[in-house]
């Protein structure tokens, strides 16, 4: 430590570090925990859905069926190949190869707005057959662009006991839309410093650091998926 | 401690300020050079985020203080002396959030830790000081949304926000919900940034043997703060989502249940508790081996146990819900549980006192107010062993018992600690000293009006005088008149500490680098320290406590 002088320090190495080095692991397991704090954070729903279902366990299951297991599969598809781009475009920035990095990091933002896509249809259908919270299930409600269905008409009978799940549903999915919503920002922010060339095989933590975030989003969704869709 | 090195002093971006100017002239910031208020409010320094903060939280501590003060001043007669029942019931819960949320949270760690941290550590700075000036930023927005609920009337549910009430009450609940919400970002981003510093930052030579008392009390801290708030995080967002769209997870109407609110909050809000008392020891720690002058008796130990607390303060959430509706073998491990936080807590009481044994002892005010915390800590302590009792609890909890126990935890022991840190520290922050016959009066006032406040409702509780009554009945009002007029006491000591800091800031004498002839790191630097921290590169070739290893000249004291 402390044995580089000033005129040879790189440009992208902040005042109050000695080395790259340092830089880059200080950078990294601030990451990681933060993405201990993430799961945490996840973990209450978590929680309150093992509470509630191990209390409902047949109603649970009933309404898991009125989820769209291929709009489900399909997501879940899209985001573990984002994923994959995501790793590949920490390779690419690693070896320098920056348009490569542009392009994996194009894939990886368009993955996780086809996943959006998804999840707009996948709650249109729920709001316009009434598959909701508490005290809004089992009465449809506009969303906007699609028709509102009668009562019934496309969702299964349920018990009356199902909004609880369906609270669940919306808060869990809802929270993780969210995050995947913060992720196409700081994955657009990474693919405009790359493009500006701030990265090098020297120096490209924050490609690395996005990147982790991005695979915690799609290992929460890798819990979620089974737990709301296949209970059966 | 320090030996100088031969390299050359940090460059900082644009441009070289001098390495022996303080932190308080230098006009570098986030923004390049930038004069007066701007200079601070963009700010990239530690030890500028650590004085703002330090602002920040005393003027949350004044306004929690006027709820207090009014709360007690209600009970000095029967029946309704200045506000309403319902008025009442704003003010105590007013008074609790504002005092944990606002001030006794980053207290120490946002405050003090910011300051201290990095120069014990030798370091220059924190390790991401951009994300240390958001996290001020984050708080204030926290604060903006408290203080907004606050001037609509505030809330009523007390400070725990318990389901169902927390769902009907017509109060502002939700913004006050946003505001406890989006401060606890502002603890988890301190958390993270303390834990990459301690871990990144050591200057040569400072190995995990030689991090002072303070930092490994942090440390813990931080763990906990990362770990602990993202679960407040998410409790307070499905509260608001349910009183926004009645979703019903805490209703039992549409399938949820009132009781998981409470075994979310007490996940984050009894690890919470650790969050205030674990740095404070660290405090105690530094102020003893400083006033002592001696190695701290079981330095490992001593260590270790502020991790240990931390670890188990994720383990007795459930002894706040005896009396809730829990299994009777859930509560039998909870209370288990609860006793084995008397180990760590013991380790570090037994080990103070070992210190002080055969010690080089001198009171001055810092281990006026360690002492205090060994004090009122051991009271606290202990009480909360009568509260982990099952058969006990039934009696005592909802009880002004319980509101004495925890004040003499964090009043008596967190309070007390960040006092005598702001004490100690004072010289190394502000490079003024202050008048030590005032700060003695006030510490004296301090002492006497927190026990004679306080003793009276350990009194009451244990007669079953039930908190949070507009009213309470009339045998216990003789007890209410002798805390309240307690409270005014202990009032009058905080303002004599106002007065005498302010004479200091603006008459004190110069301090020298090391005013107390302490060992440890940061008063190897000047006072107040330059921008950088050290003026030359500090290598670290002693612990802390290793006062057999300086030079008689290194501890010579100022008066």
């Amino acid at each position: 430590m402390a044995t580089d002088s000033s005129s040879r320090r790189p440009t992208f190495l902040a005042d109050h570090f000695d080395t790259a080095e340092q830089q880059a692991d200080a950078a990294k397991l601030g990451m990681w925990v933060f993405l201990g704090q993430e799961i945490l954070f996840f973990a209450g729903l978590f929680v309150a859905y093992g509470v509630f279902r191990s209390w409902h366990p047949d109603v649970f299951s009933a309404a898991s069926h009125a989820l769209s297991k291929p709009m489900g599969t399909a997501n879940t598809v899209v985001l573990l190949f984002s994923s994959l781009t995501a790793a590949l475009a920490v390779r690419a920035a690693q070896r320098g190869a920056r348009h490569q990095t542009t392009a994996l990091l194009l894939v990886t933002i368009a993955c996780a707005l086809a996943f959006l896509v998804v999840k707009y249809f996948e709650y249109q259908h729920k709001f316009h057959t009434g598959l909701l919270p508490g005290q809004w299930f089992g009465v449809p409600r506009t969303f906007p662009g699609g028709a509102v269905m009668q009562r019934g008409e496309a969702a299964p009978a349920l018990p009356a006991g199902a909004g609880a799940f369906f609270s669940l549903y919306f808060v869990m999915t809802g929270v993780h839309a969210l995050h995947i919503i913060v992720g196409i920002g700081v994955l657009t922010w990474i693919l405009i410093r790359n493009l500006r060339g701030q990265f090098s095989a020297e120096f490209f933590t924050p490609v690395d650091n996005v990147a982790l975030y991005w695979h915690l989003v799609d290992l929460v969704w890798i819990y979620l998926f089974p737990l709301l869709y296949l209970i059966d | 401690m320090t030996t100088a090195t031969t390299d050359a002093p940090t460059p900082h971006a644009g441009h070289e300020p001098d390495p022996r100017e303080s932190y308080i002239e230098t006009t570098h910031s986030l923004a390049g050079t930038k004069q007066g208020a701007l200079s601070w409010l963009t700010t990239l320094d530690h030890k500028r985020i650590g004085i703002i903060y330090l602002c920040l939280v005393l003027l949350a501590f004044l306004m929690g203080g006027v709820f207090a003060v009014l709360v007690r001043i209600e009970h000095l007669t029967q029946g309704k002396t200045i506000v309403d029942a319902d008025t009442y019931n704003r003010i105590f819960t007013l008074h609790g959030v504002v005092m944990v949320f606002l001030f006794i949270i980053p207290s120490i760690p946002a405050a003090l830790g910011n300051f201290i941290l990095p120069i014990q550590l030798g370091a220059r700075d924190v390790a991401f000081p951009r994300i240390n000036l958001l996290s001020v930023y984050i708080y204030v927005l926290g604060a903006g949304f408290a203080l907004y609920s606050l001037i609509h009337g505030g809330i009523d549910t007390g400070w725990t926000f318990y389901t169902p009430y927390s769902e009907r009450s017509n109060s502002f609940v939700i913004p006050m919900l946003t505001g406890a919400f989006i401060m606890g970002f502002s603890s988890i981003l301190t958390g993270v940034n303390f834990i990459a510093t301690i871990h990144k930052m050591r200057a040569p030579g400072m190995s995990w043997g030689r991090l002072s008392l303070f930092s490994w009390g942090l440390y813990a801290t931080s763990i906990i703060q990362v770990l602990a708030t993202p679960v407040l995080a998410i409790t307070l967002l499905l509260l608001i989502l349910d009183r926004l769209f009645d979703l019903g997870i805490f209703n039992p109407k549409y399938g949820g249940d009132p009781i998981l609110f409470q075994h979310f909050f007490w996940f984050y809000s009894h690890p919470a508790v650790y969050i205030m008392i674990v740095p404070g020891m660290g405090i105690v720690s530094e102020i003893i081996a400083t006033f002592a002058r001696r190695q701290v008796v079981g330095y490992w130990f001593v260590a270790m146990s502020s991790l240990g607390l931390a670890l188990l303060g994720f383990l007795v959430w459930g002894h706040h819900l005896f009396v809730s509706g829990m299994s009777e073998y859930a509560a039998m491990v909870f209370s288990a549980l609860t006793f084995l936080v008397a180990i760590p807590s013991g380790v570090k009481l037994f080990n103070w006192l070992a210190t002080l044994h055969k010690g080089s002892i001198s009171l001055a005010s810092p281990m006026l107010y360690a002492l205090g915390f060994i004090f009122f800590f051991t009271i606290g302590g202990l009480t909360g062993l009568f509260l982990g009792m099952l058969a006990v609890d039934v009696h005592l909890t909802d009880t002004y018992f319980v509101v004495a126990h925890f004040h003499y935890v964090m009043v008596g022991g967190t309070v007390m600690a960040f006092i005598g840190g702001l004490h100690y520290w004072w010289p190394k922050m502000t490079g003024r000293l202050y008048d030590e016959t005032l700060a003695r009066i006030a510490y004296g006032l301090v002492f006497v009006g927190f026990n004679v406040t306080f003793l009276a409702q350990f009194v009451i509780g244990s007669r079953g005088g039930t908190r949070r009554y507009w009213d309470p009945p009339p045998q216990f009002h003789q007890l209410h008149v002798v805390s309240t007029v307690g409270s005014w006491v202990l009032g009058l000591g905080f303002i004599v500490m106002l007065v005498m800091f302010v004479r200091s800031l603006t008459g004190g004498a110069k301090a020298r680098a090391n005013p107390w002839g302490s060992a440890a790191v940061e008063w190897q630097t000047s006072s107040p320290p330059p921008l950088s921290n050290f003026a030359v590169q500090p290598t670290i070739t002693r612990g802390p406590y290793d006062y057999h290893l300086a030079t008689p000249d290194e501890l010579s004291e100022d008066r």
